[in-house]
């Protein structure tokens, strides 16, 4: 087992004042809270600091996790000595909101069983415990994010998707089970929708029934389409000559493959849209086709004189007119 | 043994139909389907509401909580606000700003986005 340092972690020395403790927390969950920061390590980072947070805000742990640490090498392969909290009653109530089957290896061993108890202690309710049995409540509802295509909602899919749930068993382990689901992705879904599961949640408490899984539906970035709320954006490169005179052109769509009239005298930014073929329901988006003039470069002696013939051909164009700058 | 296996997927299929929905405006949550959802009490749910955090749809004439309904859009943005809330330890007056400048920098990545392909 790894050996957690919790205060390299949070950042802080070991004499940190609980303020100071406290303070660095903030900072660093405003810093790495998964539903401000992009950063892909951002989800795991802030787990961590929760944990290290837990422990080092309450002076009990945090006086029995000092007492572990001083005799503690990095590179050492870590076991917690037995009995090494003896002498040391966790009282606090904390934990509140903090989901301890989210812990290192290194906190359960720690932590785990007197957290556990606290739980118990506190309200019984212990999900599949030994206590379930005597009260009837419906069982929590769950969340899970699935990543999808932006082509399955336009055709609708089956995806299976396998959920971590964690148990905990009658002498107080927590682990994860694998929960494998079929779920149907409806057509004409959208990037942050939810959908629900009736009945796939947490298992009811005595006789009440289970609650639901509710599952947010997240679109992989594509490599050629954008999605913004109901219409897609395709960015579509087209040659100075069919800007210019016009020109039908085969452009891709998640529908497949659509012919499309680019009118003269286009220039780079212009909007086209295909009304209707953005994600499919009621009211349909639509698909739009953002045109990019790209001019072929002048590799060599033929093309470069070709570019200054055109430059002959349109002396009076200024590009720059809006600038204020003489051509 | 292949009839078998038509069958059993036939069946879960089935199941499945009947059972997913889309929270969108025809399947919006009421107010206590939400407060379970979000496992907090109605009275929380409805201070996210007077602070102007999630704008619920009216069904009726008044505009009493037992009428309200939720997409899955203001359900997000309850769960956002109740993680923010009890993780960074901010105001509802906090968590509504936070809510909008987050919806203002998406907006603008989005935007980006767009530049960064050309």
């Amino acid at each position: 087992m790894e050996f957690k340092d919790y205060y390299k972690i949070m950042g802080v020395p070991r004499d940190a004042s609980q303020d100071d403790i406290k303070r660095a927390y903030r900072k660093l969950a405003r810093k790495y809270h998964p539903d401000v920061s992009k950063d892909p390590q951002a989800e795991a980072r802030f787990k961590e600091l929760g944990e290290a947070y837990e422990v080092l805000k309450d002076p009990e742990k945090r006086v029995a996790y000092d007492r572990l640490g001083t005799n503690w090498k990095a590179d050492q392969e870590f076991r917690p000595p037995p009995d090494w909290n003896a002498g040391f009653e966790f009282s606090q109530q904390g934990f509140t909101g903090a989901d301890a089957s989210q812990f290192s290896e290194f906190f359960e061993s720690l932590f785990g069983r007197s957290f556990r108890a606290e739980q118990a202690r506190r309200g019984g309710e212990t999900p599949g415990g030994p206590g379930g049995a005597f009260f009837h409540a419906p069982g929590e509802d769950r969340y899970a994010k699935i990543m999808i295509d932006l082509e399955d909602s336009y055709h609708g899919a089956t995806r299976t998707i396998s959920l971590q749930v964690p148990e905990i068993d009658a002498e107080g382990h927590v682990s994860t089970r694998e929960h494998k689901l079929n779920v149907v992705i409806p057509r004409g879904i959208r990037p942050r929708q939810y959908i629900r599961l009736v009945g796939k949640g947490a298992p009811g408490h005595g006789q009440g029934k289970a609650g639901d899984l509710y599952l947010e539906i997240e679109f992989r970035p594509h490599p050629i389409y954008r999605v913004d709320e109901y219409d897609v954006y395709l960015d579509l490169p087209i040659a100075p000559w069919e800007a210019a005179l016009g020109a039908t052109i085969t452009v891709p769509t998640p529908e497949g493959m659509v012919d499309l009239k680019i009118p003269a005298d286009s220039t780079t930014g212009r909007k086209l849209r295909l009304k209707g073929r953005g994600i499919p329901g009621k009211t349909p988006g639509d698909f739009y086709v953002v045109l990019r003039i790209v001019p072929p470069p002048a590799t060599d002696e033929s093309d470069k004189a070709f570019y200054r013939s055109m430059a002959e051909q349109f002396k009076s164009f200024n590009p720059r007119a809006k600038l204020g700058v003489e051509a | 043994m292949n009839d078998d296996n038509g069958y059993q997927k036939e069946a879960s299929s089935l199941q499945l139909k009947q059972t997913v929905t889309i929270i969108d405006e025809q399947n919006a949550l009421t107010l206590t389907e939400l407060s379970h959802a979000c496992s907090v009490q109605s009275g929380y749910i409805i201070e996210l509401v007077d602070e102007g955090l999630i704008t619920p749809q009216i069904m009726a004439e008044e505009h009493e909580p037992h009428c309200w309904r939720f997409t899955g859009a203001q359900m997000r943005r309850a769960r956002m606000a109740l993680r923010l809330q009890s993780d960074l330890g901010i105001n509802l007056a906090g968590v509504a700003l936070a809510l909008q400048l987050l919806d203002e920098i998406e907006t603008l990545r989005m935007r980006l986005s767009v530049l960064d392909n050309w």
